[in-house]
């Protein structure tokens, strides 16, 4: 009976989704109990499952394995031939909060001033972004999005791809992001002499200094009686108490060796480095710093004239070799959907195919600070993982299905649904009477 | 004495000769997958090229006598790939004085020292269109290039016999300028208003001539030589093909119905965004678009796009090509070419044909290069691993069978120049917006030109 009743449900529900984008039919995401079936999964912490099972259930991993028993109330979804990753995370974006980039007004990413850490990106994440469809459909479900501009723009946040408010989005750790006083000379419209370069890195460090020794002061007296409102200072002391990781943006080599010395005397102990474009050059001392990177765009020219065609391709490889723990980003926006293909080519390029894997799910997980919900497949972790018909670092790969925070979320976005309209459209040119004239050539 | 400087004289003047030749190669290229894209994949094939030219395809070729042999096992041989939008190779881009710049040349301005370009054919690129930018309605003729890298002679870096192109623009670029100082164009009207004007003008600078050519009058006095007007004749003529930068389907839309009226018919559409709005559309006219695989949101303008943009638009019949406009994404055009595969499903010779046969129809080259056959130029590129996969490695990229990328002899620094001036090395940060060069002085021409402090 229980059986008969399980068909009839099947039934009824197959062609309300089968249909779904018909005409009025609103998508929305759904919670359940869903069992995706006959999949290799790829746990990344726990090798790979030949045809295997996948329960998620009240939106999280509750049983992963070869000889899994599906629970009578669970959703099926065959995955044969299919294989499960765990949702892909970009550990550097501007995700949510920017719209269009020409447009001011549609950007919340910066703050006036150059010492503002207490600003909260998370705050101003739109979770109704056209931009955030358009990526989680690709298999990316988390996103470290973060504020720019100035020494010290705010705070970043981990964020999941999918929810209706901020705080339903929030992945679970927020960071304070600093750019390191550059020596580098900025891009083709910013070439500054290398006097004038060393000057403003002088007294750029000199601001930073002051900022961060208000800040440690300022540890020291917490709880003191009439201790004056400082919100910019108290956002830094979390972090000088080792409670709140540091995200120190450097790129060229000589500013990573000083961002390393910096930590080092300061004594900091949750920090990573950013960017770190030049980090091949230095890879040994990043090593031995034992700092974590966040390494990105891989897909990117050199940061020197005088560098090899591919450095930037194989600078996450380099890393990696010499023992660095390296997550990858786009630090892009719009086209955060191409994390696969960054890690594709970094694999390609010296870093091999299951470490780049790595540095967009587990390695990511770890390094924001979130490895204890997401980053791999595994029981008890939040269900952010989604289903490929293959290899999705291979461009031709498709995502067919997608879960986050436990929910099936739509396989649509702005992009899809232009496709569907415009496909074969309705009206297309009348043959016998076209608007245009026929010149065909 | 004399007799020096009549030795000098022909050792300049035949080393005059020989730079004004380009170099050509010799090459057999053994046991690879060819991706013809015109006539299938043919497996364990060789190509034998000789004095620039694809001269044989087949199995068990021998290399002549001091051809070099290539072992090509396991790996990929594909025609050069075109890039129907660049701006590398270049020392300017915009002529933003005027609204309409149809005199200016970017033959003139071709820099064969930059290190872009070595980059490019690291990607497998051999052959790009120098555009104008995007600043004015119509701008400069643009100039399609072999990409022989090592050459200091801008000369050498032209696709000889290519035809003239010219770039027009359409939608915020053209109009931001107008938009600043209130000034025409300042809206998608005024914009069709200066295109109609300037071919009206180009009709009655013609008539002029014509007159003048037909009166018999011995005392006859010519009419004001007009270089901007020339430039709009030939394309009234159907002697430049017209590559317009574009994006909204309006836009699009409204070139078709001028170049109707106007009976010009040889039209690509660069970027165009939302041609898969129009994609019918540009089918009946004939028109070909030129497109990103996936840049969207950038500005308002391309905000409702569609990755699948490429693939409507090939179901849809219209030629098409994926270009880069830019110095980083156009070493990877291969990988932007398979995006089509997953918005689209496009099969390997479609995709394959977005980066080398259409891009070299819509530049009219195609009897030279996009396809691997015999007579063509050997413009050819060499990938460890499939073209269309990620994991996809150019090895070595050939200009008319020389040689001038290969991975395996690769040196680090391949700067022809070095500024004598830079005691230390800039270091620039990647940024993307930096690599967009469509706009480059565009604007800043703009308003110095119209600012009251000037």
């Amino acid at each position: 009976m229980k059986r008969i009743f399980q068909i009839l449900i099947i039934a009824l529900i197959v062609p309300l989704l089968s249909f779904g984008q018909e005409d009025d039919q609103v998508m929305k995401a759904r919670a359940g109990k869903f069992a995706l079936t006959n999949a290799k999964i790829y746990t990344v912490t726990n090798g790979i499952i030949e045809n295997g099972t996948l329960i998620i259930n009240n939106g999280i991993i509750e049983a992963v394995g070869a000889n899994i028993t599906i629970p009578d109330d669970a959703e099926v979804i065959d995955c044969k031939g299919k294989e499960i990753y765990p949702g892909m995370i970009d550990s550097g974006t501007k995700v949510g909060l920017q719209e269009i980039e020409s447009i001011d007004v549609s950007q919340d990413y910066s703050e006036s001033g150059a010492l503002t850490p207490q600003m909260q990106a998370l705050t101003a994440v739109n979770p109704n972004s056209a931009v955030i469809p358009v990526t989680r459909v690709s298999g990316v479900t988390t996103v470290w999005t973060t504020p720019s501009g100035g020494f010290l723009p705010g705070t970043a946040a981990a964020i999941n791809l999918f929810g209706y408010t901020p705080d339903q989005m929030f992945a679970g750790a927020k960071g304070i992001i600093m750019n390191f006083p550059s020596t580098a000379g900025g891009g083709r419209f910013r070439r500054r002499s290398p006097e004038e370069q060393a000057k403003a890195t002088e007294r750029a460090l000199k601001t930073v200094n002051d900022a961060w020794d208000k800040a440690e002061l300022y540890a020291k007296i917490e709880g003191a009686n009439d201790v004056r409102n400082y919100p910019e200072i108290e956002a830094l002391v979390p972090v000088v108490k080792g409670e709140m990781q540091l995200f120190i943006e450097a790129n060229a080599a000589k500013d990573i060796l000083a961002a390393i010395d910096w930590v080092k005397t300061r004594g900091y102990k949750k920090v990573v480095l950013t960017g770190v474009s030049e980090g091949w050059r230095v890879a040994e001392e990043i090593a031995k710093s034992k700092i974590p990177v966040i390494a990105g765009p891989i897909q990117a020219i050199p940061t020197r004239g005088s560098d090899r065609y591919d450095a930037a391709y194989a600078n996450p490889g380099i890393m990696s070799a010499a023992g660095v723990k390296v997550a990858l980003r786009t630090g892009d926006t719009e086209n955060v959907r191409n994390l696969p293909y960054h890690a594709g080519f970094a694999a390609s390029y010296g870093m091999g195919r299951e470490e780049a894997l790595k540095a967009i799910t587990i390695n990511a997980a770890e390094i924001l600070g979130v490895s204890n919900s997401i980053g791999s497949i595994e029981v008890g972790k939040k269900a952010n993982v989604f289903v490929s018909t293959g290899d999705p670092f291979e461009t031709a790969s498709k995502i067919t299905d997608l879960f986050i925070d436990g929910y099936k979320v739509p396989m649509t976005s702005q992009q899809i649904r232009l496709y569907d309209e415009f496909l074969d459209r309705t009206p297309g040119v009348k043959k016998n009477d076209p608007a245009i004239k026929i010149i065909k050539k | 004495m004399k007799k020096n400087i009549l030795i000098l004289t022909l050792i300049l003047f035949t080393g005059f000769i020989a730079n004004a030749q380009v170099k050509k190669g010799d090459v057999l290229i053994k046991n690879a997958t060819v991706l013809t894209i015109t006539k299938g994949t043919l497996e364990n094939t060789d190509v034998l090229v000789r004095d620039g030219k694809i001269s044989r395809i087949g199995k068990n070729l021998k290399a002549p006598n001091g051809v070099q042999e290539i072992d090509a096992t396991g790996k990929f041989v594909m025609p050069g790939i075109i890039d129907a939008h660049s701006h590398i190779a270049l020392s300017a881009v915009n002529e933003g004085t005027s609204q309409v710049t149809a005199e200016v040349n970017m033959g003139d301005v071709i820099d064969p020292f930059d290190v872009s370009i070595y980059r490019a054919l690291a990607g497998g690129v051999t052959s790009t269109h120098a555009l104008h930018g995007s600043a004015n309605v119509i701008g400069g003729e643009s100039e399609t290039l072999k990409l022989r890298y090592g050459t200091t002679n801008p000369e050498e870096m032209k696709f000889e016999d290519a035809p003239r192109t010219i770039k027009f623009a359409l939608g915020e670029n053209p109009t931001r300028g107008g938009r600043a100082r209130g000034i025409q164009p300042s809206s998608r009207m005024g914009v069709e208003a200066m295109l109609r004007n300037s071919f009206n003008d180009a009709i009655a600078y013609r008539a002029k001539w014509d007159a003048y050519k037909a009166d018999k009058n011995p005392r006859k006095v010519a009419p004001e030589y007009d270089l901007r007007m020339e430039t709009l004749v030939d394309i009234l003529d159907g002697k430049v093909l017209v590559h317009c930068h574009s994006y909204r389907a309006d836009e699009i839309y409204m070139l078709m119905k001028v170049f109707t009226d106007f009976g010009i018919k040889k039209l690509t559409y660069q970027h165009a965004n939302e041609a898969y709005k129009v994609a019918s559309e540009l089918a009946e006219f004939g028109a070909g678009a030129s497109v990103f695989a996936d840049w969207w949101a950038y500005k308002l303008e391309v905000y409702w796009s569609t990755a699948y943009n490429a693939t409507i638009l090939t179901r849809n019949g219209v030629l098409t090509s994926i270009n880069s406009d830019s110095g980083e994404l156009i070493r990877h055009l291969f990988h932007e070419a398979a995006k089509t595969q997953k918005y689209g499903d496009l099969s390997d010779d479609e995709a394959l044909s977005l980066i080398t046969l259409n891009p070299a129809k819509q530049l009219g080259i195609d009897n030279r290069v996009g396809s691997i056959e015999v007579g063509k130029d050997a413009d050819i590129a060499i990938f460890e691993g499939h073209p269309l996969s990620v994991y996809a490695i150019p090895v070595m990229t050939f200009v008319d069978g020389v040689k001038y990328f290969d991975r395996a002899t690769d040196v680090d620094d391949q700067r022809i120049y070095i500024n004598p001036e830079e005691t230390v090395e800039n270091i620039s940060i990647f940024n993307r917006h930096d690599e967009d060069r469509c706009m480059e002085e565009g604007v800043v021409s703009f308003e110095a030109l119209f600012s009251n402090k000037k």
